[in-house]
Order: structure tokens, then sequence, then C-alpha cells
């Protein structure tokens, strides 16, 4: 579904990303991990063009996204959804105006945009907030209407740039649940950029390594299932206790 | 008070000019200062519209045109005024160093207001395909509205208050009553119930924009 070759990219004189070839197939959920400054979010932000490769082909899906013009780029951009540490969503409109948004951006009619809203937030959850905004939401809860924003155009991609690296444990979960539920039900590729090991493990099922701009290592894993767990971390903090003698 | 009724009249006259003045002011700064103002961010380095000589050649307008003492710039743009309006005496005369004095200022509002939109929003709009367009008007400007009606507010307060020595091109005006009516001609009643006037208006400009703005700004 998404295929890097050869890619490269220097800021100031400053290499990101070495030379890297990487294939992500279709309906996989693909981790990204590594620690700041690794490259990885370089990497994931050149999947949808936010950066420019100074050399290499991009590919989604039947498009190399390298060849195409402005234009036919927006287009290919409304294929793939991107969701944010910082959620951006846009704050002076309420959840379902975020949600509309790409939809308005291609011109879909109201009468459409109003049902396919509709549909997104119920995937996530988040009928009951349609009118909200942003400010008056938690920190998952809008991490999931930037994820219904990102699907309201049925994307067949969706990258997901840090997604859970500013919620805590329990919003994460909500987060992972409903991402796990995008790959599981619409058969969405998704590719996670994280530094989180926990977020890994529970649901990427392919994990690539970065280190200081290379990749160093990529290989299939076995998603534990969402270990993010309380009880379990108490469990183990008790473990770690001193015994005074 | 007696005064004040017997000048009725000319009163209303000085509002009527300070209303057209603080008006076409008001319009200048939303028709071209706006845009201007947009321009200035989005050609800023890292932006949109990056062009180190389009930042720089606006940079230098607005902050040439807001050096001069408004006086001076009165005067020096006359013959410009002159070759616009076809005259440089006048109500409609005095629009015309008005309406660039607030083009400039209300552009440097507006830079600032657009400045503090996150730049993650603008990311978010490019991945999701939007064009440039639909960038500024659907992204940018709804973000900074409340920004932008604040700073249309200090502007219009800036306007009357520039508006009150366009007396000395014949302009009029509350400005220029409350000097010949009543400054000199010793009528100290006359000039504090303009000053009275004044100060009701900017007071009223001042509250209801930052209501306004208030009410439109939903981020947090």
């Amino acid at each position: 579904m998404i295929e890097l070759i050869q890619v490269e990219k220097t800021f100031d004189g400053v290499r990101a990303v070495y030379p890297l070839s990487l294939t992500i197939p279709k309906g996989q959920i693909h981790g990204i991990v590594g620690t700041s400054g690794a490259g990885k979010s370089t990497l994931i932000r050149i999947m949808n063009l936010l950066e420019k490769p100074d050399k290499g082909t991009v590919k989604v899906g039947e498009k190399i996204l390298t060849y195409l013009s402005e234009h036919e780029l927006r287009k290919a951009r409304q294929n793939i959804g991107m969701i944010f540490q910082q959620f951006q969503l846009v704050l002076n409109r309420t959840v379902a105006g975020n949600v509309e948004m790409p939809l308005e951006l291609v011109g879909v009619s109201k009468k459409e945009r109003k049902k396919r809203v509709e549909e997104c937030l119920q995937f996530v959850g988040l009928s009951d907030k349609k009118d909200a905004y942003p400010s008056q939401l938690s920190g998952g809860q809008k991490q999931r209407v930037a994820i219904a924003r990102a699907l309201a155009n049925k994307p067949s991609v969706l990258l997901c740039d840090e997604p859970t690296s500013s919620l805590d444990p329990k919003t994460t979960i909500e987060v992972l649940q409903v991402l796990r539920h995008i790959k599981e039900t619409l058969g969405v590729t998704i590719v996670i950029v994280t530094h989180e090991m926990d977020v890994v493990k529970s649901i990427c099922e392919h994990v690539t390594i970065m280190r200081e701009g290379k990749l160093i290592d990529s290989f299939q894993i076995e998603p534990q299932g969402l270990l993010v767990n309380e009880d379990q971390y108490i469990e183990d903090l008790r473990k770690m206790a001193v015994v005074k003698k | 008070m007696e005064k004040i009724i017997s000048y009725q009249s000319e009163i209303w006259i000085a509002i009527g000019q300070t209303f057209t003045m603080v008006g076409f002011s008001i319009l200048a700064a939303i028709v071209v200062g706006l845009p201007l103002g947009t321009f200035l961010y989005l050609s800023r380095s890292g932006n949109l519209y990056e062009n180190k000589g389009l930042f720089l050649l606006l940079d230098t307008f607005v902050n040439i045109i807001r050096s001069f003492p408004f006086l001076l710039l009165v005067v020096f743009l006359i013959p410009f005024t002159r070759f616009i309006v076809g005259t440089a005496i006048g109500t409609t005369a005095a629009t015309v160093p008005l309406a660039i004095i607030s083009i400039a200022y209300y552009a440097r509002l507006v830079e600032q207001s657009l400045l503090d939109v996150p730049k993650g929003i603008i990311e978010a709009a490019i991945s999701m395909g939007a064009t440039k367009m639909q960038i500024i008007f659907k992204f940018l400007y709804r973000e900074a509205r409340a920004g932008l009606v604040f700073g249309l507010t200090t502007a219009t307060i800036s306007f009357i208050s520039y508006s009150t020595v366009m007396g000395i091109v014949g302009g009029g005006g509350v400005g220029d009553f409350a000097i010949r009516y009543g400054y000199q001609q010793f009528e100290t009643g006359l000039m504090t119930f303009t000053i009275i006037m004044m100060i009701i208006l900017v007071q009223a400009i001042q509250v209801t924009g930052t209501a306004i703005s208030k009410k439109l700004d939903k981020r947090s």
C-alpha cells in the first residue's frame, strides 16, 4: 500500500533520513519507533509529502506521489488521513464542524456531509459531543475527533504521528482501541510513529526501528493486545517494592 | 447647555464628518488592510507563500507609513490626494491619508493575529488536501477571527483619534469642532461636552468589539 524507495531528507545540512526503502502492505498496522531525533517523524511526513524527500520515490496505493502535480497531490492526500500529537483541531469549530471539514474541502453536498459526519462520530463513539467545541473535550476525545476527521473522506491509509504521546495511559487505550477497530472493520492501512513501546507492543503487527536517521531493523511482531492496564501497573510496582529489614 | 443647543447643527455636521472619515478608514482597513496583512503573514519565511522580496516590500511599506507623524503624512500626501480625488481640501480629501494609515495599521494587526494561529493547523489542512485559498479562509481566518475583530476594534479607536486632526485640511469632524468652537472661542463647556461625547463613543466601540471577539473565541 505504501512504498518508499530510497527516500532521503536533509535539513540545513543535517541528515534527518538517510536513503531508505520501506514497503507497508495493505491493512497492516505498522509501527515506526525510535528516540527523538531518529527521523521517524520526518519519515511519516514523507509518506504524504508534508515533507518532500530530497531524493527517492513515494508510492501510496496506485499513485506515485513524488511525480504528481500540486493539484493531483491534493487529490491524493484526500485518500491519506493523518492525525497528530497535538490533535490540530480547528478550535473555533464544533466537533461536527471539524469532522465535516475534509468533506467541505472537496465540495460534498450538505446533506451527505451531515450523514457522513454522523457515521464518523458514531464510529469513534462521540455522537453525543457533536455540538461541543474541542476545548470542552479531554485529550483522548480530541484525538478521537481528529481520527473521525481523518476518516471522513474514507481514506485507505491513516498516518499517526505520535498519536498518544500527549495522553495518559487510560485515554491512550481509548485511542488505540479506535485504531484497532479501524483496521478490523475498514481495512485501513495504519502507520504509527511513536516512542512509546507499550503502543507498539499492543497493536502493531510490524515494527520498523530507526536510529539517527537510519532504518536499523524491520520485522513482523505479534501484537499483544492492549497492555496498558492500570491494575497491571500497580501490580508491577508492588513487585518492585523494597522491603525494609 | 444653551451653547450646546445653539451649536446643535454644527455638532451634527461634525459628527457626520467624523463618521464618514472613520467609516472609510474601516472600509479601507478591511478591503485592503486585511489582504495586505494576510500577504505579510503568508510571504514571511517558512509560510505558505514564502517570498523574501515580497515580504521585505510589504514590511517596509507598512513601516514607512507608520513611522510618519500623522500630521506630516497628511501634508506629505497632499499631491497624491489631489491626484486621487481632485482636491486636497475637505472631508472627502481627508479620507485619503486616513485610508492609507488605516491600511498600514490594520495590516500589522492582521499579521499579528495570524501569527498566533498554531502552525500545526496549517499542516493538518495541507494533509487534508486543502487548497491555499481554503487554508486561508477556512483555517487561518477561522482560528484568528477573535484577534481580527479585536484588532479592528483597536484600529477603529485609533482611526477616530487620527480623524480629529483632519481639520488641518478642512476635513472637519468632532475634533475640529472642539478645537475651533470650544478651544479657540474659549467655550470650555463646549469643548468638555465634545470630549465626553468622544469618551462615550470610544467606550461603546471597545465594549462592543470586546464582546463580539469574546463570543467568537472558542479556543479555551
